[in-house]
C-alpha cells in the first residue's frame, strides 16, 4: 500500500461528497413521494411536506388498501409476475444451455434468428394481431406468452454456460447422464448467480409491465398494477371508496402517493435479497462478453 | 458479442458425414427438445409479425387476414413523406434521442469512475445499491415522481425556484421544457444501472498501469483521462452501438407516461404516435408502414455503427 498524496486525500474527499450528492438525488424523491403520503391534508395542500410527514396520517393507505380494484390488480400482477418469470427463466436456461453446447447442429442458424429478433421487429400491429389471432387478447397470458424470449437475457445465460469448463459435462458423460440430467445437476447449481439475475430482470419487467396491459386488455377486471397506478395518476377520484368522508379529508396528493409505495414496494423488497447475485451476474456477462 | 463460436462437426456434405451427423444430433435429440419452447415462441412472436409487417404494402382488412388484403405497394409510405405530422415525430425522435445521448450517456460512465475511487467498501457497495435503485421503478412510478417533484403548486423544484422569485412553472406542460424533463428522467432511471457494465471494464483494467503512472507523478484526473477511459474503450462503443440499435424505438412508454396534448408538438415520437393511429384510430397498414421505417432505419443505424467500429479496430456486435 502506498501512502497518499495530499491532492489523492482531496480527490477522494471531494469524490465522496458528490457521490452522496448523487445518492440524495436518487433518493429525494422517493422519500419525498412517501412522506406526502403519510401526511395529512392539510400540511399536504401548504406544499409544506419534504423529507418527513407532517400531521402523521394512514388515510391515504386506509384508501389505497381498502380498494377492491388495488386488490384486484394486485393479484393480477402477481399471477403474471410468478408465471412470467417462472416460465421465461426455464425458457432462457434451456436454450441458453443448448446454444452453448458446441456440438449444436445448426448453431449459427438458431443465433441468427435470436439476434436478429433482437435488432428488428414486425412492430406493435402485426405483433397486435398475431396474439388477437391465437386468442390470446383479453388474457393475463398475452402479458406473458409473447415476452417468453428475450434474446439478450438468453446470449448472457448462454455465456455462462459456455464458460463453464467442458471437463465438467465430460466426466457426467462417462457416467451416463442425459442432457438433461448435466443440465439440472452441474450447470444450473454452478450458474445460479446468472440465473439468480436474470430472475430479477424478468421479475422486474412483469411487475412493471404497463403498454402490454394498455393494448391486449380491454377488461378491467385483467388489469394490472401499473394500469391502475396511472389512472390513480391521472384521476385520483378513480378509487373506489367505500368511505367518502375519508377520501374529502385527504389530499389527491398523498393518494398517489400511498399508490405509488404499495405498487412499488412489493418488488423493491425482493431487491436486497438478489442484489448481491445481480452485480455479480451482470458482471460477468459483461466482462466476458 | 461473440457468437462466431459455433463450429460444425466433420465431414460436411459427404454421405457418411450426413449420417455421422444425423446420429450425432439424434444422440443430443434433448437439446433440440431444449430448444424448440424458445425457438418456437420467436417464431410465432418475432417472425410471424414480421411477416405480418407486410400489412405496410397492403390495405389490411380484418376479414381479409394479412393474405388477403389488397396490395397498394409504397402508397402508405407515400402518405407518410407527404405527410407533416410524420416529419415533426420523426425530427422529435432524433432530436430527443440526440439530447439522451449528448447528455445521458456520459453520466453513468462518470458515475463509475465515482464509485471506482471510493475506497470504503460498505460506502462503495450502499452507492451502487441505492444509484441502481431506480431502474426497478416502473416508467409509470417514475412519471408519478417527477410530476410530484415538478408540480407547479407544491413541488419541491418550484418551491425552491420560489425562493429565488421565480414564478412556477409547468415543467411537464411546457413545450420548452418538456426534452428536459425526458432526458433527466431517463438519467435518474438508468444512469446507475448503465455504470454496471463500466464499473464491471474499469475493475479488468490492468492496476499495475495505475503504479506505473504514479510513479511518474500523474494525477487522479491524468490516470483516469490516459489509464482508464482509453481502458474501457471498447465497453463505451458496444454500449453505443446497442444504443444506436435502440435508438428510434426505446422512448415509447416513458413518453407516453410524460406527454399530454400541450406538448405533442416536441413530445410526441415514433412509437407513440404508431401506437395513437394505429390502435387508437385503428389505421393498421398506415401505423405499420410508420413502424416499418422505424425498424428498418435502427437496423441501418446498427449496422453503420458495426462497421465503423469494426474499422476502428474494435469489436463489433457481430
Amino acid at each position: 500500500m502506498h501512502l497518499k498524496s495530499r491532492g489523492e486525500t482531496v480527490f477522494e474527499g471531494i469524490n465522496s461528497i458528490l457521490l452522496c450528492g448523487v445518492i440524495v438525488i436518487c433518493l429525494l424523491p422517493l422519500i419525498n413521494i412517501a412522506a406526502k403520503s403519510l401526511s395529512s391534508e392539510s400540511y399536504v395542500l401548504a406544499g409544506e411536506i419534504f423529507l418527513w410527514p407532517k400531521g402523521f396520517s394512514l388515510n391515504a393507505y386506509d384508501i389505497v388498501l381498502g380498494s377492491r380494484r388495488f386488490w384486484d390488480s394486485f393479484g393480477n400482477t402477481l399471477f403474471i409476475t410468478i408465471f412470467g418469470t417462472l416460465i421465461n427463466t426455464m425458457l432462457t436456461i434451456f436454450a441458453g444451455y443448448a446454444l452453448s453446447r458446441k456440438r449444436l447442429r445448426g448453431q449459427q442458424l438458431f443465433m441468427f434468428l435470436f439476434i436478429f429478433a433482437m435488432l428488428f421487429n414486425g412492430g406493435i400491429i402485426p405483433t397486435y394481431l398475431v396474439v388477437k389471432g391465437i386468442g390470446l387478447l383479453n388474457t393475463l397470458w398475452a402479458l406473458v406468452i409473447p415476452g417468453l424470449v428475450a434474446p439478450f437475457q438468453m446470449i448472457i445465460m448462454r455465456l455462462y454456460f459456455y464458460n463453464i469448463p467442458d471437463s465438467m459435462e465430460e466426466s457426467a458423460k462417462i457416467d451416463g447422464a442425459s442432457n438433461f440430467r448435466i443440465l439440472f445437476r452441474i450447470m444450473i447449481p454452478l450458474s445460479m448467480p446468472s440465473i439468480a439475475t436474470i430472475s430479477l430482470f424478468y421479475a422486474v419487467e412483469y411487475w412493471n409491465s404497463y403498454f402490454d396491459a394498455l393494448i391486449y386488455l380491454t377488461n378491467h377486471e385483467l388489469f394490472t398494477l401499473q394500469i391502475y397506478l396511472r389512472e390513480i395518476i391521472i384521476n385520483a377520484s378513480s378509487v373506489d371508496i367505500n368511505n367518502m368522508e375519508l377520501m374529502m379529508n385527504t389530499a389527491q396528493e398523498s393518494v398517489r402517493g400511498a399508490t405509488v409505495v404499495a405498487v412499488t414496494l412489493p418488488i423493491l423488497l425482493v431487491y436486497p435479497f438478489l442484489q448481491k447475485h445481480f452485480v455479480k451476474g451482470v458482471m460477468l456477462g459483461a466482462v466476458k462478453q | 458479442m461473440n457468437h462466431k463460436d459455433a463450429s460444425m462437426g466433420p465431414g460436411k456434405g459427404t454421405a457418411s458425414g450426413w449420417r455421422k451427423a444425423g446420429k450425432e444430433m439424434w444422440a443430443d435429440y434433448q437439446l433440440y427438445i431444449m430448444l424448440l419452447p424458445a425457438l418456437a415462441v420467436l417464431i410465432i412472436f418475432k417472425y410471424v409479425p414480421i411477416y405480418g409487417a407486410l400489412i405496410a404494402f397492403k390495405d389490411y382488412n380484418l376479414l381479409d387476414g394479412v393474405m388477403g388484403s389488397k396490395w397498394v405497394g409504397l402508397k402508405h409510405f407515400q402518405d407518410l413523406f407527404q405527410s407533416e405530422k410524420f416529419y415533426s415525430v420523426f425530427i422529435n425522435t432524433l432530436l430527443i434521442n440526440l439530447y439522451k445521448l449528448v447528455f445521458q450517456f456520459p453520466i453513468p460512465i462518470i458515475l463509475a469512475l465515482m464509485i471506482n475511487e471510493v475506497r470504503n467498501v460498505m460506502f462503495k457497495r450502499f452507492s451502487q445499491s441505492v444509484t441502481y435503485l431506480p431502474h426497478f421503478l416502473s416508467w409509470v412510478v417514475v412519471s408519478a415522481i417527477f410530476a410530484n417533484l415538478l408540480s407547479p403548486t407544491d413541488g419541491i423544484v418550484n418551491t425552491v425556484l420560489g425562493f429565488f422569485g421565480i414564478d412556477p412553472i409547468m415543467f411537464m406542460s411546457d413545450e420548452r421544457f418538456f426534452r428536459s424533463v425526458l432526458v433527466m428522467s431517463s438519467a435518474f432511471r438508468e444512469s446507475g444501472w448503465s455504470s454496471i457494465i463500466y464499473l464491471a471494464a474499469i475493475m479488468a483494467v490492468d492496476p499495475q498501469l495505475y503504479e506505473a503512472a504514479r510513479m511518474d507523478g500523474a494525477s487522479k484526473f491524468r490516470q483516469i483521462w490516459h489509464i482508464t477511459l482509453p481502458g474501457i474503450r471498447s465497453v463505451i462503443v458496444f454500449v453505443i452501438m446497442l444504443r444506436l440499435g435502440a435508438a428510434l424505438a426505446n422512448d415509447l412508454e416513458q413518453v407516453l407516461m410524460f406527454y399530454s396534448p400541450m406538448v405533442y408538438s416536441v413530445g410526441d415520437v415514433l412509437g407513440t404516435y404508431v401506437y395513437r393511429i394505429g390502435l387508437g384510430q385503428m389505421k393498421y397498414s398506415f401505423s405499420t408502414a410508420v413502424n416499418l421505417f422505424q425498424s428498418v432505419i435502427g437496423l441501418i443505424l446498427v449496422v453503420i455503427a458495426n462497421a465503423v467500429s469494426k474499422k476502428f479496430g474494435e469489436r463489433g456486435l457481430w
